[in-house]
């Protein structure tokens, strides 16, 4: 039960949250509410959990906003304007490494937060170097495909199916822009300033916030890409 | 150099803009002036400017809305007064102006009045009523209060550089596009807006953690206060819409600026698409202000009737019920727009299931008074009038939500009263009576009774007198927004409307009135034991204004009205609970970022706004370098020893004792 | 305080009753009321109305006078009144406050149904008559009228036979407009690009006006035009009288027409061009242009053109 080698408080959040109705910890483990975990009547939780949580809620925001965007794409992906249709803008190649860049990434990122939990340092600052660099491939890739996409004349100004696309993807790819300035900042604090309480926090969020861009790119690269290219 | 800026922004030409701006001007040299020459920067930097204290934003927050609720009271007097002697005559407000102004007055009154106010009373009380030091995140509510500042500060500026939007408060297109709004004023209004609301996003996500993950020990979801589950309602509508209203407001900059075609006539762009993201972020949106309003009542009908709410589960249940709806009913907004008869049928009947659930609540209140002992103080007051005035609001919302009905009032002026009716008879109602209410708690002292009374009674005979014309109006047919009018027949109404709205300012005045005669004899309307309504909640246990960090010990909640409990069993043993043992405080830092970054969003507004592309850049990397030399301190919390947490509860101890003391003289304990 | 309780009380009952007084005396020497059509469409759309109203009306004025009661009742210095500091539960109250909403609003939503169905703008009206054909274009800031069956254009003035429905096709050369003769009955949006259907009509002759519901720039106020339901045989009549004079609607015209303007007195064009308004609502013809853009002379600021006529 204890074997995970994570603080107790943790290892026993990560017990009620795999059996919350406590079927299989009966005859031991603690009873009552985990104290600190913000569940029902215990008292504020502690910081980990609200920090952890209110980046969650952002998420969702972040989600609800590029669900508009991608309503927008619905909704104007016929209106082509006697232009360039999807599968005049598709290149399948160029977007399968594009996914490639960024799911990886993902996987460099997840293991950067496993050094993280371990506190060892140079691991988390190699992975999460690894994930920053594959996150600039992809952001150069996009920005690749828009340049050569605007030197054949196809620029969001010429349709409203080319707007939604452009904006669509590009949101995506500021938001990953974004991101990485971010894990720019976060290399530059785990060095100076080590595994600080407030580090590792900032290191939760910004696992999550790269993994849900991965997510909102399964839907881009589904919906914009494989669906038009077919369509 | 300076994109499209030029002196000529300047209206020179139009004296009503440039006449106010330079007042305006005046006035805020002259306070700023006498901020100097009294040496009260450093108070007013350190314990306001970058306070992350919730109770100080809260007010902060509130002072803010008040003061832009004058500023579209002010448009408010301009449009009836134009309205009334532009009947068959010009008027003296221009269209190009006179258009402004009602734009001005919607955005101005929405954003920077209703939402800061109810926002205002989220953080001011949320904290203090489930027991707890703070919210979740205290530096982020400093920023979310200072993007609000923000916006609100480049609505102003519009006034006397380069001029404000002309479409109406929510900006349409293809009228809004650049084509047909070719100046900045839409530019302004969205880049005013969008900072706000991002602003706004990040008090959702606060509050909704707060609510979730931060009550004091014992309390469990059924035993917080009503005005808690509001919050929580209300701010998972922000969480889950305002992100809409920025992509949207996003899509139509990303149309001007670049000449994209999100909305636009040509090249596929599609308006319609515009009606259905603003109003599926806009429906929400008077949700996310009545809500709070229905949690203040909440707790005045309890405290003035001398029982508990009836019916909490109810509530509650109607509160969530509410909640969720409101996010389905967005297109009664435009029946007319020819969706068809299924569509419309379904939204017609969502929005009038909504009607359930406030019907439910208006019972309860009622049923609240019910066997109590009602006291008629202007909180009170307000409530009673609330009722009154919602009540009506809401029968012709129902109205309204029946399509064939909407075909033949949509967009009239009997819209126009509708909303007045619920907004004002709602939410205004609400934010007056729980300015009179919780006034003690933020200041210490209570507001003037007899200037507040007669507050309450202009405003309510001034808000009937101003808008039931406007019923009639709209059933003749007048449509809104009119700058002037051609139709005879429509005179009588126009006058009775403005008439009212004189009336209502001199409730205004006699508000006005009401808070420098209570600051003049604040000695003799002191609150002294921070308890002065014989309140049932946890706010009225501490003093007022309540300390820094709010509960020396965090109170062990056992059932509802936590408070109530607490000082019952006072009265009964005929003492207070034993001392408790006091422990050292953590309570976060002040911190300058959120006053930083929004100095810095409101400089890059301005420059998005006349395309000076260098000063945006440049804004934006100064607001990032902000974030990073924030994410850099090494100190996020003082620490207050258990010397001083005994001291300030000792004194507030002592208040109480001798308020038990003296219930007991009085005969007030059994 | 007896004073206090009377100004509560009765306070609040007379701006009730004023309030209503007030609509009720707006509405009775009314001659251009919603409520006073002229048309079997906007006599079902008031019906609908009114009946709304009225059974809502029946829950909220005992909701209210209940809630005064209420307050009167078991004010502090009502000694009488038994205190129950306690309650705060009721199931049977519960029960009945919950299905009071709800029975109205299922009153309501059997309206909304049947009229919504009933009432589409869209669906033709049953009638021996042939409908007549009228073509709607919003434009800044006037309405032009197009009847492909004469063979006529009129703008700001709408004629029509009485007893004869009359079928039109809406859309906009510039932006959002909404199409609106009140005492015929239902409006609806004039939109770029698209076609919105309206039925309507007049059942016997009258003077109407008809506006725009839907805020479209400076010249908004003044995009009234004159209706006029006049009986079949001085629709023929009129139809011819405009064909004998005035210009001719062609393409040229039209862009002039499409230009911003104010305030724009009725007047009528001969002949009109058969394929125009097609090419307006599918957008081969372009919209109408805007206002001059804002220049160094008057930076950010637009000036409204059109306005001085």
């Amino acid at each position: 039960m204890s074997d995970t080698g994570l603080p107790a408080a943790i290892e026993a959040l990560r017990r009620v949250r795999e059996d919350p109705h406590r079927l299989g910890h009966r005859a031991h483990g603690a009873e009552a509410p985990v104290e600190g975990a913000g569940h029902g009547a215990t008292g504020p939780a502690n910081k980990r959990i609200v920090v952890g949580y209110g980046f969650w809620i952002f998420l969702l925001s972040d989600i609800v906003m590029f669900s508009c965007f991608f309503a927008a794409f619905a909704v104007q992906r016929d209106a082509t304007a006697g232009g360039p249709g999807p599968r005049d803008i598709v290149e399948l190649p160029r977007v399968a490494l594009e996914t490639g860049a960024l799911l990886l990434s993902s996987y460099t990122c997840g293991l950067s937060f496993a050094a993280t939990n371990a506190r060892n340092k140079l691991w988390t600052q190699i992975f999460l170097l690894i994930t920053g660099l594959l996150g600039l491939a992809f952001v150069g890739l996009e920005l690749q495909e828009f340049i050569s996409l605007a030197s054949r004349g196809i620029t969001p100004q010429r349709s409203g199916f080319l707007t939604s696309f452009f904006g669509l993807v590009g949101l995506h790819g500021l938001h990953v822009t974004v991101a990485g300035m971010w894990l720019a900042t976060m290399m530059a604090q785990v060095q100076l300033k080590g595994f600080r309480r407030e580090i590792i926090h900032r290191l939760i969020c910004f696992n999550l916030f790269w993994h849900a861009l991965d997510i909102v790119w399964i839907g881009i690269f589904t919906i914009v890409y494989l669906m038009g290219s077919g369509a | 150099m300076f994109g499209k800026l030029r002196w000529s922004a300047i209206p020179i030409d139009q004296p009503i803009p440039l006449i106010t701006s330079v007042v305006v001007i005046l006035v805020v040299l002259g306070v700023l002036g006498l901020v100097t020459a009294k040496g009260w920067w450093p108070y007013v930097w350190r314990e306001w400017i970058t306070s992350v204290d919730h109770k100080r934003i809260g007010i902060m927050y509130c002072a803010l809305g008040v003061l832009m609720l004058v500023r579209g009271f002010a448009d408010a007097i301009m449009m009836r007064t134009q309205q009334a002697v532009a009947i068959n005559a010009a008027g003296y407000l221009p269209p190009e102006h006179y258009n402004q102004v009602f734009s001005a007055h919607g955005t101005i009154m929405i954003f920077f009045g209703a939402m800061p106010l109810v926002i205002g009373f989220m953080n001011f009380l949320t904290p203090l009523q489930l027991g707890v030091r703070d919210v979740a995140f205290p530096t982020l509510n400093s920023v979310s209060f200072w993007l609000t500042a923000s916006g609100a500060l480049l609505v102003n500026v519009s006034l006397f550089v380069g001029e404000f939007a002309r479409t109406g408060w929510l900006p349409y297109p293809p009228l809004s596009e650049a084509t047909y709004s070719p100046g900045v004023g839409v530019d302004y209004y969205l880049w005013a807006v969008q900072i706000a609301g991002i602003g706004t996003l990040m008090t959702g996500i606060n509050f909704v953690t707060t609510v979730l993950k931060m009550r004091c020990p014992g309390m469990s979801y059924l035993r917080m206060p009503m005005f808690c589950w509001t919050t929580l309602s209300a701010s998972l509508i922000i969480v889950a819409v305002f992100p809409i209203l920025t992509a949207t407001l996003a899509m139509l900059s990303l149309d001007r600026v670049f000449g994209w075609h999100y909305f636009t006539n040509a090249a596929g762009g599609n308006p319609m698409m515009f009606m259905n993201l603003i109003w599926a972020w806009g429906h929400p949106e008077v949700y996310i202000l009545v809500l709070p309003a229905f949690g203040i009542f909440s707790e005045i009908f309890p405290t003035f009737s001398g029982k508990p709410l009836f019916g909490y589960r109810s509530m509650v249940a109607a509160t969530l019920f509410i909640c969720v709806v409101s996010m389905m009913v967005w297109l009664h907004h435009f029946f007319t727009m020819g969706a068809g008869p299924a569509v419309n049928t379904f939204f017609g009947i969502a929005s009038s299931v909504i009607a359930v659930g406030t019907g439910v609540k208006i019972y309860n209140w009622i049923f609240t008074m019910y066997g109590g002992r009602v006291r008629l103080t202007v909180p009170m007051l307000w409530s009673l009038g609330f009722i009154f005035t919602f009540v009506i609001g809401g029968m012709t919302g129902v109205l309204l939500a029946v399509p064939p009905a909407d075909f033949l009032v949509h967009n009239s002026m009997f819209l126009v009263a509708h909303f007045h009716n619920v907004i004002v008879g709602g939410v205004v109602f609400a934010l007056f009576a729980g300015l009179d209410y919780w006034f003690p708690k933020a200041f210490g002292f209570r507001l003037h009774e007899g200037w507040g009374k007669a507050a309450f009674w202009f405003a309510f005979f001034g808000f009937w007198i101003t808008f039931a014309p406007l019923y009639v109006l709209g059933m003749q047919g007048m449509t809104r927004r009119l700058q002037h009018i051609n139709i005879e027949e429509w005179r009588p109404m126009l006058y009775v409307s403005a008439f009212g709205v004189a009336v209502l300012a001199v409730g205004v005045v006699c508000q006005i009135v009401m808070l420098v005669v209570s600051i003049i004899k604040r000695d003799e309307l002191r609150d002294v034991t921070g308890d002065p309504w014989d309140g049932r909640s946890l706010e009225w246990a501490t003093p007022s204004p309540a300390p820094f960090f709010n509960f020396a010990v965090l109170p062990n909640v056992e059932g509802e009205e936590a408070y109530w409990g607490i000082k019952l069993r006072a009265i009964e043993t005929q003492q207070l609970s034993p001392e408790p043992k006091y422990e050292p405080i953590e309570m976060p830092v002040n911190s300058s970022v959120g006053f930083y970054t929004a100095f810095f969003a409101s400089v890059t507004g301005f420059a998005l706004i006349w395309h000076i592309w260098w000063l945006a850049g440049l804004g934006l990397a100064a607001a990032f370098a902000g974030f990073v030399v924030f994410a850099w301190r090494d100190v996020h919390e003082f620490h207050v020893p258990v010397e001083e947490v005994a001291r300030i509860d000792r004194a507030r101890r002592a208040a109480r004792e001798a308020f038990l003391a003296r219930l007991a003289q009085q005969g007030a304990l059994p | 305080m007896p004073g206090a309780r009377w100004r509560t009380r009765w306070g609040k009952a007379f701006a009730r009753t004023a309030a209503f007084g007030l609509a009720a005396s707006g509405l009775a020497g009314c001659a251009r009321s919603v409520l006073d059509p002229v048309g079997p469409v906007g006599a079902d759309d008031a019906t609908i109305m009114i009946d709304a109203t009225l059974i809502m009306l029946a829950i909220v004025i005992p909701t209210i006078l209940l809630a005064f009661w209420m307050a009167w009742r078991y004010r502090a210095s009502n000694t009488k009144a038994e205190y129950l500091p306690n309650w705060s539960f009721s199931g049977r109250i519960e029960a009945i406050v919950w299905s009071i909403p709800i029975l109205t609003i299922m009153f309501i939503g059997g309206l909304i149904w049947i009229g919504s169905y009933k009432l589409d703008p869209f669906k033709p009206l049953p009638s021996k008559a042939p409908p007549l054909e009228v073509q709607v274009v919003s434009l800044d800031w006037k309405w032009l009228f197009i009847y492909p069956q004469q063979g006529i254009a009129t703008v700001n003035q709408l004629v029509v036979p009485a007893g004869t429905p009359v079928r039109f096709s809406i859309t906009s050369a510039s932006v959002f407009n909404v199409f609106f003769i009140p005492r015929l009955g239902s409006m609806i949006y004039a939109m770029p690009g698209m076609v919105s259907q309206l039925n309507l009509q007049a059942d016997r002759p009258a003077v109407l006006f008809g506006q725009s519901s839907h805020f479209s720039g400076d010249g908004f106020s003044d995009m009234q035009f004159q209706v006029r339901s006049v009986a079949p045989a001085e629709f023929a009549a009129w139809a011819e009288s405009v064909h004998r004079a005035g210009p001719v609607l062609d393409q040229g015209a039209y862009a002039a027409l499409a230009q911003q303007s104010q305030n724009v007195k009725p007047y009528s064009y001969r002949g009109v061009d058969p394929q125009l308004f097609h090419a307006i609502s599918t957008l081969k013809i372009a919209p109408g242009p805007g206002p001059e853009p804002e220049n160094p002379s008057h930076a950010g600021r637009e000036v409204s053109t059109g306005g001085r006529h």
